[in-house]
């Protein structure tokens, strides 16, 4: 029998390492992981690589994590969204090392890292600063930049229902970066909303596949960034 | 005050940045799957001629976008790459990110509105950074856009706060990508960029060319049909 439930966000992060790159999943809060991210704060491993679109707005969540000082280095797309204090403070004092990534490439890295693919080239960014120091090759007359896979130690993803087996569905565009996320790490902690038996989703509407997944977490009503900002929480 | 809040270079010519949007949505046709940039480039939506539907497409993973709901109401996990909360039209569809910078990076879009710090005459576009040392780099999906949509518009003020061209000969902010932009629609006209620089498509109401060109950072051809524009 296959059961990846694990009974805490706390037990499912328990093994995280100092030092280990953690994939986050979500585009803003939507799809942000608050309770796993929130029990790695409290898990106390630290020197993180942190691969996530953004960085967190308020004190919670993403930004808690960056707070807690227990990030090395984001790499990211977006390291500013409004409401976003935390990071900027940290970048500007020289306490975390950022790697800008288009949005594009970032989830391009992530899929062909999970795919086996080591590297590919890309049109994006080509001429501009992103592609300094970069390998590049024309093809068809136009250059491309040489772009290389990522993968991770941890990934930390929210979905909407997932079954037993680590089959998941999200939530509308709380899906954004998870699909591939999961497929990139050595170990996929998914929390879910919903966590259901194998065999009572539709298979031709899974999204991520369980083979994918390593632990599920039930979090039947996870927290949410605004919500949580608007009330003036800061984590821990 | 007045230039920044109503996107107009002088207060009495020239489109307002409503105006702008009015006349992007014109070039639009029916049936074009678009994605508006954060900002100015989503008022296009608000303008688009009766009788024709576009498909927005918002790169964090919906195609079918529809309009925002009232404050307070919506989804907080129905969003656009702006984070703002937004609707879905009949027909809307959610995906991943590599499916959604598939659709950007594989020619799937037929265009996308884009503001600018500056254009350059032959094409380049810089609208990510200024490149000053205290600013948070950030660049998001506007390097995977203008590498890889048909058609990129620039929707911009003509002259920036200061009174300096936007449309340069070469420029000098970090690049987003070389020679992507198609066409430019400023508060005082519309300029194409082709192989051999600017050249005017038309001028906003009551603007003259010597008034564009004078502010403008690289010589504006005239239009081929017809002369004394």
């Amino acid at each position: 029998m296959i059961d990846k439930r694990v009974a805490s966000a706390r037990e499912a992060v328990a093994d995280v390492r100092d030092g280990a790159t953690v994939m986050i999943g979500g585009f803003g809060e939507a799809g942000s992981p608050i309770e796993l991210i929130h029990a790695l704060i409290d898990q106390g491993a630290k020197g993180l690589t942190v691969i996530s679109n953004n960085t967190g707005t308020g004190l919670v969540g993403l930004a808690a994590l960056l707070r807690a000082g227990r990030v090395r280095k984001v790499i990211c797309s977006f390291p500013r969204t409004a409401g976003s204090t935390v990071f900027p403070d940290l970048y500007r004092a020289g306490k975390v090392e950022l790697e800008l990534v288009p949005q594009g490439t970032l989830a391009e890295r992530i899929r062909a890292g999970g795919a086996g693919i080591a590297a590919f080239y890309t049109p994006t960014a080509a001429g501009t600063p992103l592609a300094d120091g970069k390998e590049t090759r024309a093809f068809d007359g136009r250059e491309h930049v040489l772009e290389h896979g990522l993968r991770a130690d941890f990934t930390l993803i929210k979905g909407r229902v997932a079954d037993t087996h680590g089959n998941v569905l999200f939530h509308r565009t709380a899906r954004n970066f998870a699909p591939m996320m999961a497929t990139a790490a050595a170990v996929t902690i998914v929390q879910a909303a919903e966590v259901v038996q194998a065999g009572t989703l539709d298979p031709e509407c899974v999204v991520t596949q369980g083979i994918f997944v390593d632990r599920v977490v039930h979090v039947p009503s996870p927290a949410l960034e605004s919500a949580l900002n608007e009330a003036g929480a800061s984590y821990p | 005050m007045s230039a920044a809040s109503t996107g107009r270079t002088e207060s009495t010519l020239g489109w307002t940045r409503e105006g702008i949007a009015e006349r992007v949505a014109q070039d639009i046709p029916n049936g074009s799957y678009v994605n508006l940039g954060i900002g100015i480039p989503e008022l296009v939506a608000r303008y688009v001629p009766a009788g024709r539907t576009l498909v927005y497409h918002t790169e964090n993973g919906l195609l079918g976008m529809g309009p925002s709901p009232a404050a307070g109401q919506g989804d907080p996990e129905l969003i656009n790459a702006g984070k703002r909360r937004v609707s879905m039209m009949p027909g809307a569809a959610f995906f991943d990110q590599a499916t959604s910078f598939a659709m950007i990076r594989g020619g799937h879009l037929d265009l996308s509105v884009l503001g600018a710090l500056q254009v350059a005459a032959n094409g380049d576009l810089a609208n990510w950074s200024t490149g000053a040392d205290d600013a948070i780099p950030a660049v998001g999906g506007a390097m995977d856009l203008v590498a890889g949509v048909k058609r990129v518009f620039v929707m911009t003020t003509h002259v920036t706060k200061e009174g300096a061209p936007k449309l340069v000969e070469r420029c000098t902010y970090p690049l987003t990508g070389r020679g992507v932009v198609t066409r430019v629609y400023s508060d005082l006209a519309v300029i194409d960029v082709t192989p051999k620089g600017f050249k005017l498509v038309e001028l906003a109401p009551g603007v003259a060319f010597d008034f564009v060109q004078e502010r403008t950072g690289a010589p504006i051809l005239r239009p081929t049909p017809r002369t004394g524009a």
